[in-house]
């Protein structure tokens, strides 16, 4: 396989492995824990697309049975098993980030930010504002 | 325009609105831009021959961004600021995604051609499914006869997840200060 005909060949792979990384970027550079939860959100619609155009078939029909083509030629439809995965996949996906912004609320009402750095340092001060009241009683 | 240049098109669109999403300084603007991404996955569906799937996309993407849109509008909350990270993450992590991209190029050698699937598995369901479970959608023939038992563990995973959102919401407020509600 050369190597124009294998770059054009798999085009719809590389928006996808382009859609991965930048997920992967926005969850590990940003440190707003919003932001973080949208990378997640881009990483998970990088592995859905991957699964649905490895189920993509030229000339093809979508997977329900038509009367004109007949059940008989299954070469005539396209890959119904990625579809069925990927209906899981994303069901578990918004359920996975609806439980995520809960926590993001949660952690917003007891710390008023969202931002890692000052988290970190408003979660510091009042460890030591306890290890204080601790020592003087 | 034949349908590889809409989806060419959808794909690149959804690329920029990730790159926006993860680069704009408003929270606010951050969450509409990840949903016209996920809307226009939904649209990607339809041309990636997937009708199902863009109708269920269609359908969480506009309740996901309505509540969370509800929930960011409060002016304290899209006010926020994110900050910058240290070189030394920043740096690590290209090199990390640049490898990341080369390594894919190996791998996605061993795939076959975008638009001509490996079909071994799913012959059976595609000639079988009308006969053994009488629905003319194989889609749904395998989520509901043939992997029920996938979907019951997927609706217990939702469950969960209701469940745990609920624990983690209630008991904030419960104990009474500083909560809204």
């Amino acid at each position: 396989m050369s190597g124009l005909e294998f770059f054009v060949g798999h085009y719809a792979y590389w928006f996808v492995v382009a859609l991965l990384v930048l997920g992967l970027y926005g969850m590990i550079v940003k440190r707003n824990f919003v932001k973080k939860l949208i990378g997640m959100t881009i990483f998970q619609v990088a592995v859905i697309i991957f699964f649905i155009s490895s189920a993509v078939k030229k000339g093809a029909t979508i997977p329900i049975a038509d009367k004109a083509v007949g059940t008989a030629e299954s070469g005539l439809y396209v890959n119904p098993l990625q579809h069925t995965l990927m209906l899981t996949a994303i069901v578990v996906g918004v359920a996975t980030a609806g439980v995520g912004y809960a926590l993001l609320v949660t952690i917003f009402r007891r710390f008023r930010t969202l931002n890692e750095p000052e988290l970190m340092e408003r979660m510091r001060r009042e460890r030591e504002a306890a290890e204080k009241q601790g020592n003087d009683a | 325009m034949p349908v590889e240049t809409w989806l060419i098109f959808l794909l690149g669109f959804m690329i920029l609105g990730s790159i926006v999403a993860l680069e704009i300084r408003d929270i606010l603007s951050s969450i509409v831009a990840v949903g016209v991404v996920g809307l226009a996955l939904s649209i990607a569906f339809l041309f990636l021959q997937a009708p199902d799937l863009a109708v269920v996309q269609f359908l969480f993407e506009i309740f996901a961004l309505i509540i969370l849109v509800c929930a960011f509008v409060r002016k304290e909350f899209h006010a926020l600021e994110p900050a910058r990270a240290s070189r030394w993450i920043f740096g690590f992590t290209l090199i990390g995604l640049a490898a990341i991209l080369a390594l894919s190029l190996k791998v996605f050698r061993l795939l076959p051609a975008f638009g001509r699937p490996l079909m071994e598995v799913s012959r059976h369901y595609l000639e079988h499914a009308a006969a053994e479970t009488g629905a003319a959608n194989v889609v749904t023939a395998v989520i509901l006869d043939y992997r029920a038992f996938d979907t019951l563990g997927e609706i217990t995973v939702l469950l969960t997840a209701i469940l745990g959102t609920l624990t983690v919401l209630r008991t904030r407020a419960r104990s009474g200060k500083g909560g809204d509600r």
